[in-house]
């Protein structure tokens, strides 16, 4: 029987996230000290070691980022924070900011002092000013007690485009640009923003690393996966009981979730898909439900843990309806730099709309596998090369679905 | 250097390389759309993918640099379906009037095309029915055909410095538009054409005035009287297949002459009157205490430049006319006299490297023959479909030489098409102006070349005048800065809107590259050393026109005819 572990989510409840007094009565800031007291490359070892993975979606490791941005050589570092949390039915960042907002700050002055940055930003999205305030009071009351030091953090407000949660469209955009993709190489770590060395990390992933310094590189390790220890927060929604989030060990699977955390489909209907990760997820089938949600075993299957999200559907949705909706929402967020994305999102959404309505034939499925094989890999970014996943995978997956809506 | 692989063929490139600077070195073309030689690299378009071993994902050639080791395949099937795929949705949305688009048969969607073998498009043809824009005389827009490469806003805003084209919106209704929505004319937009050149697709284009040109050649009552500026000879031959620099002067006289151009006369013969005016308007500048440093007036997107954005610099300007203009002027008044023709029946015809000057010519400033001096502007693209539509054969064209009174020309005219031609035309004259011996060596090759900011200082009887030149507006915008701040050194300093000057103006053949501007640029000075008399004061016609006419520059008659002045135009800047 798994069960949750909270990391992340340790304070949870347990304070008044607008008193930083709480937060040091329970420790909050000694992990920073720590820090300080340590060497910088042993600090960033430390991390290295607990092999803790970025939690915004690519899963790369944190350290081995960090020691990137600690070798360039730069009179000025950043550390950016990604709280654009734009992935529809995630709010697991938003649970972290609105009860425990030291908690990332201090993270994310332990990556400053690691790799030499004495700024920070936090790009917050849009729509949650109230986190905004939270964490401004948060910053606020941090450099009332010092506790920063030299370290300063701003929080900038997104405008509302899913696409600035992808990292160098976000760095774009608090340069004040469109916000767009842009060519990698160069890294952030490498040259960010304003082209100096930067780090951006999720808040979740700054979350876990006071934690990481505070009980040690090897107790983080132990947990979970081996490959992507750790938990992760999941979000449930959709056809599932418990429509709440839960953080769970990564090695915890996906029927354990679903089942045992979401208390199960309501009703007396059966399972039909889940999408995990947010809109991009690949669409996963009652077969598949043993899979682990740690990263690399949902890579096997041909999916992304993502960002979390857990969108469950019952055996009454129409899975190409729902398909044709996630396509109107790339339709909508793509940047419209490239080419493929900018016209192929359209396109995608056209094609669902012909199918959805009963207007289709079997060519046009043929021709949506062609394009969105073609984005998947031909797209500028992580959002062209994704947008087509949830198509792709209902396509392989639930082609009764499809084979019933034709004309 | 770094070794790869490419289509199995293994190569040593130096670090730092692309694929695509990779693959040329071994004589692989990699299809581009949005790759642009002289710009950013912007990966925009897709169409450059190739196939990496040891990644899923494809990369853009243009962008993606080569590292040791690295296995690249640039046709492999993968590749081909992607490129294919990316051209059939970037048509999709395309119009399809390639027969009547003003970039048939030079477009490079046209090309990507016809290459990948693009039939039928699976795609359902869906066009975003925007209007087109019309709001210049000069330069129009169709958004319906831009492929969003943002190649002309990489111009504008960047080499140019004007910032009039910007995004719009995002995803697939994501488009390119003058700043702030506007249409063009009430969009700082100078009209210097450079965003033609930038364009791979017919998005933008010059305003074309052949139609007017051809109903006035079949008016029996209407004289068809043609200028030509010294850019135009040095690049027309690209229009009919030539090589640059290869048309020869007397065969183009003589196929104007077939067009139905009643008379062939040059702009070049009022470069050298400028010369004459602008030389003695610095000196007198430079004697009197006059606004310094006096900056050059014949480039007519310069001039929408400093009254758009230096309209507190505009009494630095020179108050002569553009060359086109002073000859506007002079041929319904001096010339229509000496040839006994009534002015009114003239139909002035220029011809010019420039999409500005369609915009110069319709000024309301611009009518002191008591007519508006200049009728039509017609582009060297223009010509070009006017030579072709003619039916032209130059190796079999009897030569022809120009018209009387307004056709003789020096060499220091022909130098006006390249920049640092009129600072080295005006050095010419006014040297010998004020040391009164001859200049032995006329070639000031310091002024010359596509270098963006040139300076230089000649000793005149112990007074040492300092000069700048600057070609590409966001190269004036520096000296324009300097002289805003009070810091400017210079007592004259000549610009030219466009890259390299007129040889690469908007209303050349389409040039995608500085390396084309550059040849062209030789091929002025082959001209100019071509020509018996290369110094403006020592034209022959010019001196009758002082003797008979002007009487003397900067005289009555001159101010009557050949100045003017300029003004804020107090657009809205972001």
């Amino acid at each position: 029987m798994a069960e949750e572990i909270r990391i992340v989510l340790r304070n949870y409840g347990k304070i008044d996230p607008l008193k930083i007094d709480d937060y040091l009565a329970i420790g909050g800031y000694e992990a920073l000290i720590k820090a300080r007291s340590m060497d910088r490359e042993e600090l960033i070892e430390e991390v290295k070691k607990s092999k803790l993975r970025g939690r915004g979606g690519a899963g790369f490791n944190c350290g081995q980022k960090w020691a990137f941005a600690y070798g360039a050589q730069a009179d000025q570092k950043y550390v950016v924070c990604n709280a654009d949390e734009g992935e529809p039915g995630t709010y697991k960042d938003r649970i972290i900011m609105e009860n425990d907002p030291h908690t990332l700050l201090e993270g994310m002055a332990i990556c400053g002092y690691a790799i030499g940055a004495n700024k920070g930003y936090i790009y917050c999205r849009g729509e949650y000013p109230q986190v905004t305030q939270i964490l401004n009071t948060a910053i606020a009351q941090a450099k009332e007690k010092d506790v920063l030091r030299d370290f300063d953090i701003e929080v900038k407000s997104g405008a509302g485009a899913y696409v600035c949660g992808e990292e160098t469209a976000l760095i774009e955009s608090i340069e004040g640009n469109r916000g767009e993709p842009r060519i990698r190489p160069p890294f952030p770590p490498v040259s960010g923003l304003w082209q100096k060395p930067t780090i951006v990390n999720n808040v979740e992933t700054f979350a876990n690393v006071p934690v990481i310094v505070d009980k040690g590189a090897d107790y983080y390790a132990s947990i979970g996966a081996p490959a992507y220890p750790g938990t992760k927060v999941v979000t449930l929604t959709g056809d599932v009981n418990n429509k709440t989030f839960f953080e769970v060990p990564t090695n915890t699977t996906i029927r354990e979730v679903i089942f045992q955390f979401g208390g199960g489909i309501p009703g007396d209907r059966k399972f039909k898909a889940v999408q995990i990760g947010g809109n991009s997820g690949a669409f996963i089938s009652a077969d598949l439900l043993d899979t682990p949600i740690a990263f690399d075993a949902m890579t096997s299957i041909g999916s992304a843990l993502g960002s979390g999200a857990i969108f469950v559907l019952d055996e009454t949705r129409d899975i190409v309806d729902v398909i044709t909706r996630v396509a109107k929402f790339f339709e909508d967020e793509s940047c419209g730099k490239c080419a493929p994305c900018r016209e192929g999102t359209a396109r995608m959404y056209e094609l669902m709309e012909k199918l959805n309505s009963g207007q289709g034939s079997a060519n046009d499925i043929v021709l949506l596998n062609k394009l969105g094989r073609v984005m998947s890999y031909s797209c500028l970014c992580g959002l062209g090369q994704a947008a087509p996943t949830p198509v792709l995978t209902t396509i392989e997956r639930f082609s009764a679905d499809y084979n019933a809506k034709l004309m | 250097m770094v070794n790869v692989t490419i289509d199995g063929i293994k190569t040593s490139v130096p670090d730092g390389s692309t694929i695509l600077q990779a693959a040329q070195e071994v004589g692989i073309r990699i299809p581009t759309l949005c790759a642009h030689p002289d710009q950013s690299v912007k990966a925009n378009c897709r169409v450059c993918v190739c196939e990496v071993e040891g990644n899923r994902l494809l990369q853009a050639a243009c962008s993606q640099p080569v590292f040791e080791g690295m296995v690249v395949k640039t046709k492999s099937p993968k590749v081909i379906e992607a490129r294919q795929t990316i051209l059939e949705l970037i048509l999709s949305n395309h119009p399809q009037d390639c027969l009547n688009c003003i970039r048939n048969g030079n477009c490079e969607l046209q090309d990507l095309a016809k290459e990948y073998c693009i039939r039928e498009n699976p795609f359902e043809m869906k066009t975003r029915g925007l209007p087109k824009d019309f709001s210049t005389p000069a330069i129009f827009r169709d958004p319906n055909k831009c492929v969003l490469c943002r190649r002309c806003v990489e111009t504008c805003s960047i080499v140019q410095g004007v910032g009039a084209l910007g995004l719009l919106n995002r995803g697939h209704n994501a488009m390119v538009v003058p700043s702030m929505g506007q249409n063009l004319a009430d969009s700082p937009c100078v009209m210097c054409g450079q965003c033609i050149h930038a364009c791979p697709v017919g998005a933008i284009g010059e305003v074309e005035y052949i139609d007017q040109l051809i109903a006035a050649i079949a008016d029996p009552d209407t004289i068809v009287v043609t200028q030509m500026a010294p850019a135009v000879r040095v690049a027309v031959g690209e229009e009919v297949g030539m090589e640059i620099g290869e048309m020869p002067m007397d065969k183009l006289v003589a196929a104007l002459r077939q067009i139905g151009f009643d008379y062939v006369l040059h702009t070049n013969f009022t470069a050298d009157l400028t010369i004459l005016e602008e030389g003695n308007e610095l000196l007198k500048r430079l004697t009197t205490g006059g606004k310094l440093p006096m900056f050059t007036s014949c480039s007519p997107g310069w001039i929408n430049f400093c009254e758009t954005y230096y309209p507190d610099l505009l009494e630095n300007l020179s108050t002569c006319k553009s060359p086109q203009q002073m000859f506007g002027s002079l041929v319904k008044t001096y010339w229509a006299d000496k040839m006994n023709i009534e002015p009114k029946k003239i139909f002035s015809v220029s011809i010019m490297p420039c999409t500005a000057k369609k915009f110069e010519a319709s000024r309301p400033e611009m009518n002191s023959s008591g007519y508006q001096d200049v009728d039509i502007v017609l582009t060297t693209r223009e010509l070009g479909r006017l030579l072709r539509m003619s039916g032209i054969n130059f190796d079999k064209i009897e030569p022809s030489s120009f018209d009387s009174w307004m056709g003789a020309y020096t060499g220091a005219a022909v130098i006006f098409g390249a920049s640092g031609g009129v600072m080295e035309a005006a050095l010419r004259t006014v040297y010998e102006v004020v040391m009164k011996e001859e200049l032995k060596d006329v070639n000031f090759t310091v002024t010359r070349g596509i270098q963006g900011i040139k300076e230089a200082e000649v000793d005149l009887n112990g007074t040492v005048v300092k000069v700048a030149i600057a070609n590409g507006l966001a190269n004036a915008r520096k000296l324009m800065d300097q002289v805003r701040a009070g810091e400017s050194p210079y007592h004259f300093i000549e610009i030219m809107a466009c890259p390299g000057g007129c040889i690469g103006g908007g209303g050349q053949p389409i040039t995608k590259s500085n390396l084309k501007r550059e040849q062209r640029i030789a091929g002025i000075y082959v001209e100019d050393e071509q020509c018996a008399i290369r110094k403006s004061h020592e034209n022959p016609e010019v001196k009758i026109i002082y003797e008979e006419f002007l009487k003397e520059p900067l005289g009555h008659k001159s101010h009557e005819l050949l100045h003017t002045h300029y003004h804020a135009k107090n657009k809205k800047l972001i």
